[in-house]
């Protein structure tokens, strides 16, 4: 039970940092918003381009792939933006699991909400060709949270290795792939409106990764933290 | 540790590994249709796989092992075998690819079994990419024992799960009969296995003797 209320003071603490400086929140949102509108305007200049027989395959992939860098660049921040000192300081008054476990449920809420807009902003300037609206939203905050498991170990690890951006790319990509074919799969079946039971098995393969990920993040974490 | 300082494994590997080039080219083996003679490719492209696997549980296993104690050796004895593993993983790669010429018409073919086979090579570049980002000894160590951990099973799910639930043309996946299972006659059996042990005790042998050399080259840089 300390470890519960270790967690959620933690992530207390997370939602009200930023909450008052609205940094990472405004920040990728920014960052989402001009990705979509560069990717509509160089995708314009082909006249036809909305007409053509590619457009929905071309929707669903551009989508995931805007997500994915906004992931990293939202997740990123997580542990590198934290100084070593404040660090240190969070060590010695809560457990490394309790600190992991804060920072990948905020890391979660932050994905879910943010793909969530995303996707809002997405529909506005990519003419809207889902079938089943609903499952699709569904299968968005699905990947934003298994994004943001993922991210955060990764991230943590980056952290480690010296701050480095590259690295957290190197690392998170093939980590990440696995998942990327699964959510494009999934959420290519819900644009075309198939039947939601034949995605079920997916969705448990998705969640069987978060729960790996997350096992694997919790036994690991408590010896990558000490320096 | 004894074992790796022991000659009767590395003996029998040679001998065996012999036996299959051998033996791999001329005992009979089943006339299946489409595979025809190119079904010999199994003496050599699966035990790629399974040497590199070995290798990597043995590197997992010591990543283990050093964070568990922090010493020196184990992190070398685990960077040497993902080496060592990595040599196998192209070696399966280029054999496999090779296969895939003659039986599906390209050397890339976009196959599933492939893709994730790509995608798991990358991730243990990334692991060799994170040991050269950070200069301090201890510290390398440990982030990268910690990757590594992070990084096998994630390797299990891309070679053996994902491919296993979609439609690849790699025998064992999608339907596809595997050549374990009812393809295989005695014969095969004969030298398949033989090839397997041969090539995992080789892929051991070559992981220790770089590990060797590490050893006394670390040795050197402390005087």
């Amino acid at each position: 039970m300390n470890l519960l209320r270790q967690t959620v003071a933690l992530l207390k603490k997370e939602i009200i940092l930023e909450w008052r400086s609205k940094y990472a929140f405004n920040g990728v949102l920014l960052y989402i918003a001009s990705t979509v509108f560069v990717c509509y305007i160089a995708f314009n200049l082909t006249p036809n381009f909305k007409s053509s027989s590619g457009y929905p395959l071309v929707w669903n992939v551009l989508f995931w792939i805007i997500i994915l860098f906004a992931a990293v660049n939202a997740i990123a921040k997580s542990f590198l933006q934290e100084s070593k000192s404040r660090l240190l300081y969070y060590y010695t008054i809560a457990s490394p699991q309790a600190i992991l476990l804060s920072k990948t449920i905020y890391n979660a809420l932050l994905m879910s909400l943010l793909s969530f807009l995303a996707l809002l902003v997405y529909m506005v300037f990519f003419t809207n060709t889902i079938g089943d609206t609903l499952w699709y939203f569904l299968v968005v905050l699905a990947g934003g949270i298994t994004f943001s498991t993922v991210f955060t170990m990764v991230s943590a690890i980056a952290a480690k290795a010296g701050n480095n951006g590259t690295l957290m790319a190197v690392l998170s990509f093939p980590v990440i792939l696995p998942v990327i074919m699964l959510l494009v799969k999934i959420s290519k079946s819900a644009m075309d409106g198939i039947d939601r039971s034949l995605t079920y098995g997916n969705f448990g393969v998705l969640a069987a990764i978060n729960v790996i990920v997350i096992a694997i993040s919790l036994i690991l974490f408590p010896y990558l933290w000490r320096d | 540790m004894k074992f790796i300082y022991q000659s009767w494994w590395k003996i029998l590997a040679v001998i065996l590994v012999f036996y299959t080039m051998i033996a791999g080219f001329l005992l009979p083996v089943p006339r299946l249709p489409i595979l025809h003679e190119t079904i010999r490719n199994v003496y050599f492209h699966v035990p790629m796989w399974m040497a590199m696997l070995v290798v990597f549980g043995i590197s997992v296993f010591y990543s283990v092992k050093y964070l568990a104690t922090n010493r020196e050796e184990y992190d070398l004895i685990a960077v040497e075998s993902v080496n060592t593993g990595i040599f196998f993983y192209a070696l399966g790669l280029l054999s496999g690819m090779l296969w895939a010429k003659f039986a599906w018409g390209e050397y890339w073919s976009n196959d599933p079994k492939q893709n994730s086979a790509a995608i798991a090579f990358l991730l243990y570049c990334a692991y060799l990419v994170l040991r050269n980002a950070i200069d301090e000894d201890q510290k390398r160590a440990r982030i990268s024992a910690i990757y590594n951990i992070f990084a096998f099973p994630i390797m299990i799910v891309l070679l053996f799960i994902l491919p296993r639930m979609t439609d690849s043309l790699h025998p064992g996946n999608g339907g596809n009969p595997a050549f374990g299972r009812y393809d295989m006659d005695n014969n095969m059996r004969m030298v398949f296995y033989p090839a397997c042990i041969g090539w995992i005790f080789l892929g051991v042998w070559v992981a220790t003797l770089r590990y060797r050399i590490r050893l006394i080259e670390n040795k050197q840089n402390s005087i």
